[in-house]
């Protein structure tokens, strides 16, 4: 409906005043606190002491507050750990849903129905926070970052999602395959997976984003300072003294010394790094949002 | 030789029901091998977690054992003592109801916000803003809650952005992040930041699925843009609006858990502390364990009736709700 039917009246001044103030006020409230964020983290001392907190108007680039996160100490060990996470969660549970979703994708295949079933009996039954604790320790996986990662590898709707995508290829053009002499898994990575490249790059996104932005786990499951994912630490630093168990008080920051509060550019820059990836990310699932993808999955 | 014979056989259409076990096992057991990983790590962090709801009926005590499974063998059974000492507690029940109010505040307050925002959209005509907005809002749904909860501290705490502004500029603003009093309305406020725009989509694509020329008669027949909102765009949106409702419903015990955990201490327990939220407390932080999973259990339960009972009313309904027989 991009072009006005005749029959459709003209918009009311007060109309069209009223939806661009609405839509701007919306807006505006999703991007002044990231430009905020943004431009304070490359302030200088000086700029943020003169505007009294939070700078709104850039005056320099001041990279000095990036170069201090990313020159040692604990937030950068917590980047590193992050990204390790998302990477290595990501390619675990692609991996894992995929082959599951392809195992599934068959009605009338040996045990297709209680599989199914089982799958999808995650949706009504949860774990528990206090059994899957105790469960994830009585494994030994305190401290280890598999215990960031194990839990939360298979969301089922991710499943169905791609499930439903291998469904819709063409029986035909497996059998065809089949006679050719290939086997399941060939079928897989050489007709299947090259069919759903865009559902499958939007599902891996969507547990990237998970892993990455993954924090009450890290509460739970990581005691030591040098395996704690960024959201902790950003936790710690804008949030300190408001959440359970914050272990390590002082973060340690090169250059500034242990006891030393972090300054508000360093805060901000961490701010940026946690939203950065989910930004990188962003436009490539964009793409997708409205192409039926979630949609497909919503109505089921 | 023997790869010619093996291709014919796949070659010949064999109705599927018809084979015997062996042989379907045959033909399948690459697909099953494909879904093992899944189902074991299901087995492992989903299921056998979801049985060990039952330490609900146990006193269990850590340090019998060596480990928490041994813990769990040798803990003593003690029926429904946990629940007991659950329901005669008035912090659970403090936690029950402030579960309900925040649900039923947002029913009221955040619900509609996406039906709005969409209908608002779908009337832009240049696709060009509607590309730019639907951009934008989309994005904070990627964004974690510590992340959200932050923003809205550096917004509005102590010596947050806005009330900076606002003294400079004379006004004496109370502190949002740690007043109970307004708790609901800036959780819903978080919460329509980051994913007030996300639930737009659905909404969305029910617009799109709206025949336009319903409005066109509509117009012929004289009915202002109002009216047509009101007689076809809303009962366009219906079964949708009923879905969806009805699922909140059925979800009404779950909250979320972190954006809770994360401004407990600031705001306090009164306010804050939610079902999830007590079951950490009480069961991790103060290592009640077999109170905590009571609790957890008990949330368990009644939710999944609520969602078992929503799904037969969505039914009911004629909607399709989330899972049926077939």
């Amino acid at each position: 409906m991009s072009v006005r039917e005749v029959w459709e009246e003209k918009p009311s001044a007060l109309g069209r005043f009223g939806k661009g103030t609405v839509l701007s006020v919306v807006l505006l409230a999703v991007l002044v606190p990231l430009w905020v964020v943004l431009v304070t983290s490359l302030s200088s001392e000086t700029t943020i002491n003169e505007a009294g907190g939070y700078v709104f108007l850039p005056r320099e680039f001041d990279p000095s507050a990036y170069i201090v996160i990313f020159t040692g100490g604990q937030i950068t060990d917590a980047i590193l750990v992050s990204t390790v996470v998302a990477l290595a969660g990501t390619v675990l549970s692609l991996v894992v849903t995929v082959l599951a979703a392809y195992g599934l994708s068959r009605p009338g295949s040996l045990a297709h129905k209680p599989l199914l079933f089982y799958f999808l009996l995650t949706f009504l039954i949860y774990p528990g926070m206090i059994p899957s604790y105790l469960v994830v320790t009585g494994l030994g996986l305190k401290d280890n970052l598999l215990a960031l990662i194990l839990p939360t590898a298979i969301s089922a709707f991710n499943l169905v999602v791609l499930r439903a995508f291998f469904m819709g290829i063409p029986g035909e053009l497996l059998d065809s395959a089949r006679i050719d002499g290939a086997g399941e898994l060939r079928i897989l990575l050489r007709i299947v997976l090259p069919l759903s490249k865009a559902v499958t790059a939007v599902v891996g996104l969507f547990y990237a984003v998970g892993y990455w932005n993954a924090f009450f786990n890290a509460v739970l499951y990581i005691d030591r300072n040098d395996l704690q994912p960024v959201q902790r630490v950003l936790q710690q630093f804008i949030l300190a003294g408001q959440t359970p168990s914050s272990s390590g008080t002082a973060v340690y920051v090169p250059g500034l010394g242990s006891a030393i509060p972090p300054t508000l550019a360093i805060k901000m820059a961490v701010v940026v790094v946690t939203i950065v990836p989910a930004l990188l990310v962003y436009p490539f699932v964009q793409r997708h949002f409205t192409k039926g993808v979630i949609i497909g999955a919503v109505k089921g | 030789m023997s790869a010619i014979p093996s291709v014919f056989k796949k070659a010949v259409v064999v109705p599927r029901q018809r084979l015997s076990f062996g042989a379907r096992l045959r033909r399948d057991w690459p697909l099953l091998l494909m879904c093992l990983p899944a189902t074991a790590l299901l087995l492992v962090f989903h299921y056998i977690p979801a049985l060990g709801n039952v330490i609900a009926f146990q006193d269990y005590n850590p340090y019998v054992g060596d480990n928490p499974f041994e813990a769990f063998l040798y803990s003593e059974w003690i029926g429904f003592g946990n629940f007991e000492y659950l329901f005669k507690n008035p912090a659970f029940w403090d936690a029950v109801v402030n579960t309900l109010s925040i649900t039923a505040f947002q029913l009221v307050f955040y619900f509609p916000i996406p039906i709005a925002l969409a209908i608002l959209l779908n009337s832009i005509m240049s696709p060009r803003v509607r590309a730019l907005v639907q951009g934008v809002v989309y994005l904070p749904h990627f964004f974690s809650w510590v992340l959200v909860v932050s923003l809205f501290q550096m917004m509005l705490g102590g010596a947050g952005l806005i009330v900076q502004t606002a003294s400079e500029a004379g006004f004496a603003m109370p502190n949002f992040m740690t007043d109970p009093d307004t708790f609901l309305f800036l959780i819903t406020a978080q919460a329509l930041w980051k994913d007030a725009g996300w639930g737009m989509i659905v909404f969305l694509a029910a617009l799109a699925a709206i025949d336009t020329n319903l409005y066109e008669a509509a117009a012929a027949d004289g009915a202002g843009r109002w009216r047509r909102l009101w007689h076809i765009t809303l009962p366009g949106l219906r079964p949708v609006i009923v879905l969806l409702l009805i699922l909140r419903l059925g979800d009404a015990l779950n909250v979320g858990f972190e954006q809770f955990v994360l401004q407990r201490e600031a705001v306090g327990r009164d306010a804050a502390e939610v079902l999830d939220t007590y079951v950490y407390y009480q069961g991790i932080a103060v290592q009640q364990w077999g109170v905590g999973a009571a609790a957890g259990l008990f949330k368990a339960v009644i939710g999944l009736l609520l969602i078992v009972g929503a799904n037969k009313v969505a039914h009911k309904f004629g909607e399709q709700g989330i899972y049926s027989k077939s």
